[in-house]
């Protein structure tokens, strides 16, 4: 009985090819690259960015080390262009699940044969060049477009969609519409179809089944659809430029012309902390969220 | 009809009248859905579709008056150095950063597995914040890390001798922060659907952890790799604002040079530019589509687009 003791921890050993060792060297040969990528282009970049946050301009431009809050005061004293993206977002979110649930119902629930050449049907805008399908706008909202047809048609020829708040939210919906159906599809075509049924069977009319049944089911894949569209929408920047025509101020705008044009990095870097925290609220919130069902779980793509 | 079916307990429960009605305002919902549908896929392709037209107008003038088919603003882009030099450049960066973003998301997807749940959280904390942070929070965010440490002005590096500047391996490293873990989220997914029966017979025929990785693991993997090179190609190839940040002098890609353009005043050859972008971007979908198309019956689209469908990233 005694002699047996000593012999197992050999055996797993031999069972075991790799050392512990060697094992473990090989794990952060695996992970190590990516790590250190992690560690050196972000975790770094953004720590740098909440040290120059506290800093001031120096007289060329750049950064000054001192320890002000002033930069933050004046983000605060001056909060359009958050107010400008905050609406460009949760608009853009609305349209994009307006448009896009319908649009995922349809491909989980009806298309039968033809689903997988919807799915690339929708791959493919999402994959090809997303400034040039920004740039057509301009030709499609343009003077020879179907502006200019509309204002031959209303005799209205002050009406214009280009450089004003719509242009730049058609522009976004546009832009961002794939990332919601991906997840609100996903969730959509793994739903029990019998619960539909067996709503309908008692008596359920359409409306009340779509309301307590396919809903709250689809609810994963909207919340993580709507994340998805809400974040880059907030940082949006070139889409407010282009279709914009640079009337349109959000933040994208601002960071922009903080860092590469007005070299007001500080102040830049205090905007810049205010969309990381307002980013973490945002994706706190949702992982609260997905945490409380266990359902919801195996759906959070994010 | 292949839902019948499902519909069959329906017609089978409810009375007359009722299944009337229910019926109508069926048909209606069916044909609003349809409409629906088919006026998004308008929407979406609409402005390829104008693109691609507009590029073969011969007009000299105002990019949107037709005046004829012409190839001649292909001919300048093939005889422009200009555009060859941008386009150069993009695919540089794209193929650049496809690589390495390729093959270290792989390596950590599979290292992944073996770490501690202590590791793991942070690392997928850190995966998330990478994908879904704005991308211009990334491009400022490593302008300023790249000036304080290699800038040509006042680099920390740059003081001590190490003279490194800005130029093709600030745009890759940069973007492949974002695309490492693009690739890294698209294989593991791939990775936690796998038949694991298959690796556990090659262990149990003596094979190797090394032969089993390659002759079992990394052909199931590999639509999910191939889709996630061809991502990671295409989004930096098309990258405006992480590339504007961080491109040194002489680094500019396609992009950068359209949007210019674009801010100019749109021309007729921005539209031929603008085509061959789509071209390129195109092409590289469909050949990734192609390769990775559903071979056998696993249930599972394997091909790309249905990979990116289900991760939703």
């Amino acid at each position: 009985m005694t002699s047996p003791a000593p012999a197992q921890p050999r055996a797993t050993h031999v069972n075991a090819p790799p050392g512990r060792g060697r094992a473990r060297l090989l794990t952060s040969v695996l992970v190590g690259p990516a790590l250190a990528w992690y560690v050196i282009l972000l975790v770094a970049p953004i720590a740098i960015v909440v040290l120059f946050s506290f800093g001031n301009r120096g007289k060329t431009g750049g950064y000054v080390p001192a320890f002000t809050l002033d930069n933050y005061a004046g983000a605060l004293q001056k909060p359009e262009p958050f107010l400008t993206s905050l609406q460009f977002s949760i608009i853009g979110t609305i349209l994009c699940l307006l448009v896009g649930l319908p649009l995922a119902y349809f491909i989980a629930t009806r298309a039968t044969r033809r689903k997988a050449l919807l799915i690339v049907l929708l791959v493919i805008p999402f994959w090809t060049s997303f400034l040039i399908r920004t740039y057509a706008w301009i030709l499609i909202l343009g003077p020879d477009g179907i502006v200019g047809f509309i204002q031959d048609l209303t005799g209205n020829h002050s009406f214009r969609i280009l450089a004003t708040t719509w242009g730049v939210q058609l522009g976004l919906v546009y832009g961002y519409l794939p990332l919601m159906v991906f997840p609100l599809y996903v969730t959509l075509e793994r739903m029990d179809r019998t619960l539909v049924e067996a709503s309908k069977d008692l008596g359920a009319g359409r409306l009340a089944t779509f309301r307590q049944v396919t809903l709250p089911i689809a609810l994963p894949g909207l919340i993580t659809g709507s994340i998805l569209v809400f974040i880059p929408m907030m940082g949006e920047y070139v889409i407010p430029q282009l279709l914009g025509y640079g009337q349109t101020f959000g933040i994208g705008n601002a960071l922009y012309l903080r860092f590469l044009e007005a070299r007001n990095w500080p102040s830049g870097s205090a905007m810049a902390v205010f969309l990381i925290l307002i980013m973490l609220v945002v994706v706190t919130a949702y992982v609260w969220f997905t945490n409380r069902g266990r359902t919801v779980r195996e759906v959070s793509v994010v | 009809m292949s839902t019948g079916a499902q519909t069959l307990p329906q017609a089978a429960t409810l009375g007359g009248r009722a299944k009337a009605r229910v019926d109508r305002s069926g048909r209606w919902v069916e044909a609003w859905l349809r409409g629906h549908t088919l006026l998004v896929y308008l929407f979406l392709y609409l402005p390829i579709v104008v693109v691609v037209v507009f590029s073969f107008n011969g007009t000299n003038r105002r990019v949107t008056n037709w005046e004829g088919f012409s190839l001649k603003w292909y001919e300048f882009v093939i005889n422009s150095k200009e555009v060859q030099k941008y386009l150069l450049n993009s695919v540089i960066v794209g193929l650049a950063t496809g690589i390495i973003s390729t093959i270290i998301g792989t390596m950590a997807a599979l290292g992944l597995q073996r770490t501690p749940r202590w590791f793991r959280a942070p690392f997928d904390a850190l995966t998330y914040i990478s994908v879904i942070v704005p991308e211009i929070v990334i491009a400022l965010a490593t302008l300023v890390f790249f000036a304080t440490t290699i800038g040509p002005n006042d680099g920390i590096l740059t003081s001590m001798g190490l003279k490194i500047g800005f130029g093709y391996h600030t745009i890759v490293a940069a973007l492949s922060l974002f695309n490492i873990s693009l690739v890294l989220l698209l294989v593991r997914a791939r990775l936690s659907g796998m038949d694991r029966t298959h690796v556990e017979a090659s262990y149990d025929l003596y094979g190797t952890p090394w032969r089993t990785f390659w002759q079992i693991t990394f052909p199931q993997l590999l639509p999910a790799i191939v889709a996630g090179f061809l991502l990671s190609f295409t989004f930096s190839f098309d990258d405006y604002v992480i590339t504007t940040f961080v491109n040194g002098s002489g680094t500019s890609t396609i992009p950068l040079y359209v949007f210019g353009q674009i801010r100019k005043g749109v021309t007729p050859a921005t539209n031929a530019v603008a085509a061959v972008m789509l071209l390129i971007t195109l092409s590289v979908l469909i050949v990734g589509q192609l390769l990775t198309r559903r071979r056998g019956a696993t249930g599972r689209d394997t091909s790309v687009a249905g990979m990116i469908a289900e991760q939703g990233a």
